[in-house]
């Protein structure tokens, strides 16, 4: 109950939440690996969306180019690995510092120039676009051809070299999630927190208030590239090879978004919810349309739920959600 | 010479893409929503050319006459029923709004048509015109002819007729034109419209130059914004200019340094303008 | 949240209600059909090529039965997406699938082989080119495809041919690249391989473009500046399409367009688009074998199934993927793994569709005994001009300018 209080909630989100970590540690022992490797989708669609959620759903930054800090992480951490050995968690160590660097620079060079807004959010799908191009040509990560990891040993998991099954990158997952769950909490509780959502609210009154707006909106766009890239690191570990026209797509930027929003923009626990919720979807869809034979309807049928939750519940579901559970007494 | 031909070829692709974001501007100039669905509305009207192509035998030139006013209707009702009730929404809901709508076009056609590229069979496709040193592909001229045309019967009628006017007026100050009894409501679902049958006419004038297949979308929607952005939101020579802009450029870099680079120097270019002049060339500050 | 009975739930309880009776029923193994998972990008990008690749699926539905194997085959969509053909591979697993065939791109082969390595389900790829794949150690990964290694080596040895043959060769090339993955992989090939192949060219300018570009006016006006004899292209379907036109409005004719073992100048698409011009295109690549009376059959079964589609490597190498697991399943007696995978290793098939001696398979799980033949498209279809044991006519070359088609 202390622990409940901590945090924040009610004795009854307390209880869903525990029951919900219980059930996400317990399914791997009792689902089939095609379970597993799907609910490895959902947590990494929820963790990139709870990475993205810090700058625009906290701190207000529309950023419709988070793939680039996903590539540097990937590309980062998978090349120190191929080409010099390096240990996938030194190598997530350093993706997590090439992206920051990367987000602070655009955030600054932006701001500085009081790019807002649109524009901002224009200016992010251009720096990963041109990213993209500029790997396509990289030859030390293999440009166009791809960037392998060789993969070796399969009968055992190997934490330590990241190499295993998808059931331990699901714990490793899940752990990330979690863990930024706790620290997203903990951020909007304290004056980073405060000052985040003053800024998004009203970015000129924050201002007058005297709250340093450019170090604040920089610090978000480095926080967010860091926890992006340390998830983009684990997924180059996951899928072993890496070519820049899907790990830069701008598919995948627009993916990554669309799981907060559904789920409830700056919310704690929307990402999650809403990467449930999407991959359920999909995978749904997928078994609907094979039985059809139609093409696109899995597509038609995504872009219609969208439509519908944007038309109907532009908050996100989980707002509606956990007052419908009567969780609400909580504050997220 | 060869250098002249390039910088031709590019300027008259270049007019299209003019045409195309034209749209764009208009309906950010007016109503201040980003249409992320452009490219989308514009690959809608590239089938519809193709449709009347296959069912009626007219070539796309032609086929405009039923595609621009269809397209239309579709921007008219889409903002009526639908897009007014974001305009004064957050930027991310107008996006996801927009996002939405244009995964059901592409799913749709995915459905309806297939994943095969189309085009139409042109009996004059592979025609040139000889000017002095200069090749001059004959239906890059008829798409760039067709863009300049459809770009002036715009600005004519924001200049000479009353609704245009009228749009106008919304534009500079929307709550003055409500007091002097403009019905803003039905001026927004015209102008949207009218941005519409902008990227309609293109995708007709498109269809001359390139296939169509329901994956082109997004790359069009990209470069429509890379074009206003230069030209200059909401400034209608400013989207031409951009457009012929990009479209030298990207001929240009692509034949100086790699062809595949293109895409990187449109992207530089608009990172460059973003920071230094993001109201663009002939943008209002 | 309630819960409602799912078709997954039934799929579950369907599959392992299968499991236990195909334990029990170990006698009547040899004749129970054995499961194939087919997985193919059936939408996504690449959904054109998957499509084409699933008439040869349906085509082994049809013949493998006729012919005496006991088969049943499971679809499956890869999206084009790397992640989808992962979790589809691990449905079709679940699914029961014995044996998995696929998948076309090698992003999504390399998830799909990693999944099936792990799983102990065999794998035989149809069609996927890159090299790392079968130098994994992988034990479980059969492929029936040339490398683009080999693609690009074989496919360079028959220009020598194609100049005897015709008794011309061109002084000066130019080399047209797509920068995707096989493209890069093939220039990278080429570059290596012509020191040492003697041919009688040389490469004066090398152009790489992007293959999703809508528009390659400047790289060919770029080519034709080079003024080579030869133009040498590395392509896909619409690039190829786009460059032709382009070659025929800015009047550039090379002695020919030849491809060293690249997808584009063969399929539908491409002559139903270009007609006349489309006509003389060349690529090295390896075909259907029209000395084969399989084959044969197999091209009569596609044509009456596929009106208007032409009969490509794409059909001709998912059906062997097909008539490899079909094969080895019955040589195997059993659908247990081990005995699945020791059969498949040992597979010789001398009756095939393709080009080339039977179907072996080295030590990696490579069939190296894929040769190219020489594919002009005249009169509208793709055939085969050498080499001359397998030639229905003969090669065309140089080719007739652009005003002079019929």
């Amino acid at each position: 109950m202390r622990a409940a209080r901590a945090l924040d909630l009610s004795p009854r989100a307390a209880a869903a939440l525990g029951l919900f970590v219980a059930v996400m540690l317990l399914l791997p022992l009792v689902a089939n690996a095609y379970v597993v490797s799907v609910l490895v989708v959902v947590l990494f669609s929820a963790y990139f969306g709870q990475s993205w959620n810090v700058m625009t759903g906290f701190a207000g930054q529309l950023s419709l180019g988070h793939a680039l800090y996903v590539g540097l992480g990937a590309y980062t951490s998978a090349a120190l690995f191929v080409h010099l050995g390096l240990s996938p968690w030194l190598g997530m160590v350093a993706g997590m510092a090439v992206a920051t660097l990367a987000g602070s620079a655009i955030a600054a060079l932006s701001f500085r120039f009081r790019v807002g807004g649109v524009y901002f959010a224009l200016l992010t799908i251009a720096f990963a676009e041109f990213t993209r191009i500029l790997f396509d040509h990289f030859g030390w990560v293999g440009a166009t051809e791809g960037l392998f990891l060789p993969v070796a040993n399969l009968s055992h998991d190997d934490p330590l070299r990241l190499r295993g099954s998808s059931v331990m990158f699901y714990y490793l997952l899940l752990a990330l999630s979690l863990a930024a769950l706790a620290l997203s909490h903990a951020l909007l509780n304290r004056r980073v927190g405060y000052y985040w959502q003053a800024i998004r609210e009203d970015e000129e009154a924050a201002r007058a208030l005297g709250i340093d707006v450019f170090r604040y909106k920089i610090a978000a766009m480095a926080l967010s590239a860091a926890m992006t890239a340390l998830g983009g690191a684990l997924l180059a570990f996951y899928d072993n090879n890496l070519y820049p026209d899907t790990v830069f797509a701008m598919g995948r930027s627009i993916e990554i978004i669309i799981a907060p929003i559904i789920g409830g923009l700056g919310t704690l626990f929307g990402p999650i919810v809403g990467a449930f919720l999407l991959t359920g979807l999909g995978e749904t869809m997928t078994n609907l349309s094979t039985h059809f034979e139609i093409n696109g309807l899995k597509q038609w049928f995504y872009g219609a739920a969208l439509l519908a939750i944007v038309a109907l519940q532009p908050s996100g579901l989980w707002p509606w959600l956990r007052r419908a559970l009567g969780l609400a007494e909580g504050r997220r | 010479m060869l250098y002249l031909n390039i910088i031709v070829a590019g300027l008259l692709t270049g007019a299209v893409y003019g045409l195309m974001a034209l749209g764009l501007s208009v309906i950010f100039g007016v109503i201040r929503i980003v249409n992320f669905a452009h490219g989308e509305m514009m690959v809608l009207a590239m089938y519809g050319a193709c449709l009347a192509n296959a069912r009626f035998g007219v070539d796309p030139l032609r086929a405009l006459i039923l595609v621009v006013p269809a397209l239309f209707l579709l921007g008219y009702v889409l903002q009526r029923g639908l897009i007014n009730r974001y305009i004064a929404r957050p930027d991310h809901e107008q996006f996801l709004l927009l996002l939405a709508v244009a995964t059901v076009i592409t799913a749709s056609l995915l459905m309806g048509f297939g994943p095969d590229a189309r085009n139409v069979q042109l009996d004059y496709a592979y025609d040139s015109y000889q000017l002095g040193a200069v090749l001059l592909d004959k239906v890059r001229v008829l798409a760039a002819a067709g863009a300049v045309l459809g770009a002036a019967a715009l600005w004519a009628f924001f200049r000479f007729t009353r609704t245009g006017k009228a749009i106008r007026a919304c534009a500079d100050n929307q709550v003055g034109a409500q007091v002097v009894g403009l019905d803003v409501k039905r001026l927004y679902a015209v102008t949207f419209g009218l941005g519409a049958a902008c990227v309609g006419a293109a995708g007709c004038l498109m269809l001359l130059l390139v296939d169509v297949q329901p994956y082109i979308a997004t790359d069009y929607t990209l470069l429509a914004f890379i074009t206003v952005i230069l030209g200059g939101l909401g400034s209608m020579p400013g989207a031409l200019l951009g457009g012929v802009l990009v479209g030298v450029s990207e001929a240009l870099s692509g034949f100086l340094v790699e062809p595949s680079f293109k895409s990187a120097f449109s992207f530089g270019l608009l990172i460059l303008v973003l920071l230094v002049r993001p109201q663009g060339l002939l943008g209002r500050a | 949240m309630k819960r409602r009975l799912t078709r997954r739930d039934f799929a579950l309880g369907a599959a392992a209600s299968g499991a236990l009776l195909a334990g029990a029923g170990r006698a009547r193994a040899a004749t129970r059909p054995i499961k194939l998972g087919s997985l193919l990008p059936r939408s996504g990008y690449e959904a054109l090529i998957g499509q084409s690749c699933q008439r040869g699926v349906d085509l082994a539905r049809k013949m493998l039965p006729e012919m005496g194997y006991a088969i049943e085959v499971i679809d499956a969509d890869t999206e084009s997406k790397p992640e989808v053909a992962r979790t589809q591979a691990e449905k079709l697993i679940r699914d029961g699938a014995e044996m998995l065939i696929g998948a076309f791109d090698s992003g999504q082969t390399f998830a799909i082989a990693q999944v099936a390595e792990q799983n102990g389900v065999p794998f035989v790829i149809n069609i996927g080119a890159d090299p790392a794949i079968t130098e994994q150690g992988y034990k479980y990964i059969f492929r029936n495809f040339p490398t683009s290694v080999m693609l690009g080596s074989h496919g360079l040895g028959r220009f020598n041919d194609l100049f005897q043959a015709t008794g011309t060769a061109p002084k000066t090339a130019v080399l047209m690249v797509a920068t995707d993955t096989f493209g890069q992989t093939m220039l990278k090939g080429i570059n290596a391989l012509m020191p040492k192949l003697n041919l009688p060219f040389q490469i004066v300018d090398t152009i790489s473009y992007d293959p999703q570009a809508k528009d390659l006016s400047i790289e060919v006006a770029k080519a034709k500046a080079a003024n080579a004899e030869l133009q040498m292209v590395v392509t896909r379907l619409n690039d190829a399409i786009l460059m032709v036109r382009e070659m025929v409005k800015q009047k550039y004719e090379p002695m020919a367009i030849i491809s060293p073992g690249s997808p584009g100048m063969y399929q539908t698409q491409f002559m139903k688009v270009l007609g006349k011009y489309a006509d003389y295109a060349i690529t090295n690549i390896p075909w259907l074998d029209p000395k084969q009376s399989l084959s044969r059959r197999f091209e009569d079964e596609f044509n009456k199934a596929n009106p208007g589609e032409v009969c490509t490597l794409d059909a001709g190498f998912t059906f062997e993927g097909f008539l490899i697991c079909a094969d080895a399943y019955k040589r195997a007696g059993s659908a247990k793994p081990q005995a699945l995978v020791e059969a498949l290793a040992a597979t010789n098939l001398p009756d095939r569709v393709m080009i080339g001696g039977p179907i072996t398979f080295d030590a990696k799980g490579q069939n190296v005994n894929l040769p190219s033949g020489v594919v002009q498209i005249l009169d509208g279809r793709p055939t085969v001009v050498l080499p001359p044991e397998n030639a229905e006519k003969k090669p065309v070359f140089p080719v007739p300018g652009w005003s002079q088609r019929a």
